[in-house]
């Protein structure tokens, strides 16, 4: 464990009854980082945070937060505020009532209390509303207010479960621009489970990927992007065109993917796993799309264009290869304007050996 | 009403309905208002054409000492029955809410049982039971048995405002720093204070108006409801009118009041989500 990390998942392992809701999770969360915790429902990440808040109880393992044991703390003497997914916020107090309220339950005293409660309405851009009903506000509003509740103690980590989930598109975009801000100025750890990864991607330094109660990886987003740890991830992130095969020795400096689609060179050093079955994956982005066979291209794939779809500047392009397996390309608009883009044409696809990832599983 | 405006109405059938509610509440309120104007009538018999318009019979019912007697009865058995049966009404309701048990589904059914037994029988039950510990025929004994009549009506008043509570209200509590009985203080029993006021008067106007069983148990300290039976088999008279009228007024009372402050909130809350 080193020095930077604030919180440390020892072997924890979270059944209800016979359902395994987590199994053996360790990991870290290091301090001062904006963590995300991303998987589709069901995963455990929603389940992982509440043992971090206290509300569910490991059944095995020890969770430790700024190297002590927190397994027995009750969750109201652990500073681990949170953000709920539905806000949770007192419908029967007003905004400033509400933001006061963990100070009130500390006995923190009126004076000091309004002063510090003000501080956060004001931080939050509500000040104007502190005399409010939480029924007159809006969602975005809400939000403010709920963050400056759980931000009034100034604790060391903030948890949020999927607290954007109910805006709409716009607002999201500026409430995650809000949180992103707002966790660089305090340096307050930020742990945020969603299901999205649009909000992973953008807001965190550091992804952990879940699923069925397993971490599958842990990395930036980047790197969980462009090199993906698992298959699962790879489909999960939907970004990238994935192939099976064996591993044989290549043409060039790298191994070479021998699948029933044909062999293809990855420029992955992989003399350890030759002769084994692996899953290569290419980002849509960099496998490009020719009218004609290209001539000097080093992987070469036939396939029939089956549908696109357009979404601002950028198109996706649907195809099929041999065996009925998807293809995508995401081009922009004017990379693909020599293409005759038909339903059920036959076109060519390629990429580079280099933008071939060989994923390490076995 | 925008029912006459609405293409998707049949206009006979709107009609229809609202004959149909008017004659529903007539039939109900009209011998209460029978009762009502005939307690202002100097008439010693209820008959029409109507006498003159007189406040003797509230006089007299104002001047006789048993009266007074049944009224504080049923007041103070009223106020110390609302409280006892809200008390204990919210501790069900909330232990329904929050825990999960092995026989809950028993636990509940025990709990709600009370108001479907015929009354008859329980009177009798009550009766049988309580005079064998010493507790029949006083005021004590008359509260014992409508906290039970009552104490269900305030737990399923008290359950369902728990219900519309947004199931991350008490961890948010507990989350920013609140303890167990801090969170119930400061968010739970807030949050349920328009059902506990209502279950309040519900349960009052449930005492105040609850004759079989007071009839078994009160003895001597008669309730206002057991006095009028008394009255009504010595001699029909107009004073029972009058009576029947203030009760009528007292239990309406508390039923609106608990009506205002159980549709009022719950509606805002609901509005927001």
């Amino acid at each position: 464990m080193s020095r930077d990390t604030l919180v440390s998942f020892d072997g924890v392992v979270k059944r209800f009854g016979s359902f395994v809701a987590v199994q053996k999770l360790d990991f870290e969360i290091r301090k001062g980082e904006f963590l995300a915790i991303m998987g589709s429902s069901g995963c455990g990440k929603t389940t992982t945070l509440r043992m971090l808040a206290g509300l569910e109880a490991p059944t095995e393992g020890v969770i430790k937060l700024s190297g002590k044991p927190i397994n027995d703390l009750p969750t109201w003497s652990r500073d681990t505020p949170m953000v709920w997914q539905s806000l949770a916020l007192f419908p029967f107090l007003n905004v400033r009532e509400n933001v006061e309220f963990a100070l009130k339950m500390r006995g923190v005293g009126k004076a000091e209390r309004r002063r510090r409660a003000e501080q956060w309405l004001d931080r939050m851009q509500i000040a104007e509303f502190a005399e409010r009903n939480i029924s007159q506000l809006s969602g975005g509003q809400r939000q403010r207010v709920a963050l400056a509740r759980s931000l009034v103690v100034e604790p060391e980590i903030l948890l949020l479960d999927e607290p954007l989930s109910a805006l709409d598109a716009a607002l999201k975009v500026r409430m995650q621009s809000v949180l992103k801000n707002l966790q660089r100025e305090t340096g307050i750890t930020f742990v945020y489970v969603t299901h999205s990864q649009s909000e992973a991607f953008s807001m965190a330094d550091r992804v952990v990927i879940m699923s069925r109660g397993v971490i599958e990886q842990i990395g930036t987003p980047q790197e969980i992007y462009r090199t993906p740890g698992t298959r699962f991830v790879a489909e999960f992130l939907g970004s990238s065109n994935i192939f099976q095969g064996r591993l044989v020795p290549g043409d060039g400096g790298g191994a070479a993917l021998d699948t029933p689609l044909g062999r293809f060179e990855t420029g992955a050093d992989a003399t350890a796993r030759l002769g084994t079955t692996a899953t290569m994956t290419v980002l849509d982005t960099k496998t490009h799309l020719a009218a004609a066979r290209p001539a000097h291209a080093r992987n070469v794939l036939p396939v029939r264009m089956i549908g696109e779809e357009f979404v601002g500047a950028t198109a996706t392009i649907y195809l099929e290869a041999a065996g009925g397996q998807e293809i995508r390309v995401q081009k922009g608009h004017d990379e693909l304007s020599d293409i005759p883009l038909e339903i059920g044409r036959e076109l060519f696809v390629y990429w580079e050996p280099g933008d071939a990832h060989v994923i390490s599983e076995a | 009403m925008s029912g006459a405006a609405d293409m998707n109405r049949n206009r006979a059938v709107n009609w229809a309905l609202l004959a149909y509610i008017f004659l529903a509440y007539a039939f109900v309120f009209a011998p209460i208002a029978a009762s009502f104007v005939f307690s202002f009538n100097s008439d010693r018999f209820p008959s029409i054409p109507l006498g003159e318009f007189t406040l003797d019979w509230y006089r007299a019912v104002a001047t006789d000492p048993l009266v007074w007697d049944g009224a504080r009865n049923t007041l103070v058995v009223g106020v110390v029955v609302g409280i006892i049966s809200t008390v204990m009404g919210f501790g069900a309701a909330y232990t329904d809410y929050r825990y999960r048990f092995a026989g809950k589904q028993v636990y509940l059914a025990l709990a709600l049982l009370p108001p479907t037994i015929p009354v008859i029988i329980l009177g009798l039950a009550m009766l049988a039971y309580l005079s064998r510990i010493n507790l029949s025929g006083n005021a004590l004994s008359v509260i014992i048995s409508h906290v039970v009549v009552c104490a269900p009506f305030a737990m399923a008043i008290v359950r369902l405002r728990l219900s519309q509570m947004d199931p991350a209200l008490e961890p948010a509590a507990w989350n920013l720093g609140a303890s167990e009985w801090m969170a119930m203080r400061h968010v739970i029993v807030p949050f349920c204070a328009p059902a506990i006021f209502g279950a309040l008067f519900i349960t009052m106007a449930v005492s105040f108006d609850e004759f079989a069983v007071a009839w078994f148990v009160s003895g001597l300290n008669e309730t206002l409801p057991v006095k009028v039976l008394g009255f009504l088999q010595g001699q029909v008279s107009p004073r029972i009118n009058a009576i029947g009228t203030f009760v009528f007024i007292l239990s309406m009372t508390l039923v609106i009041l608990a009506q205002l402050l159980l549709s009022g909130r719950s509606a805002k809350t609901a509005d927001k989500e």
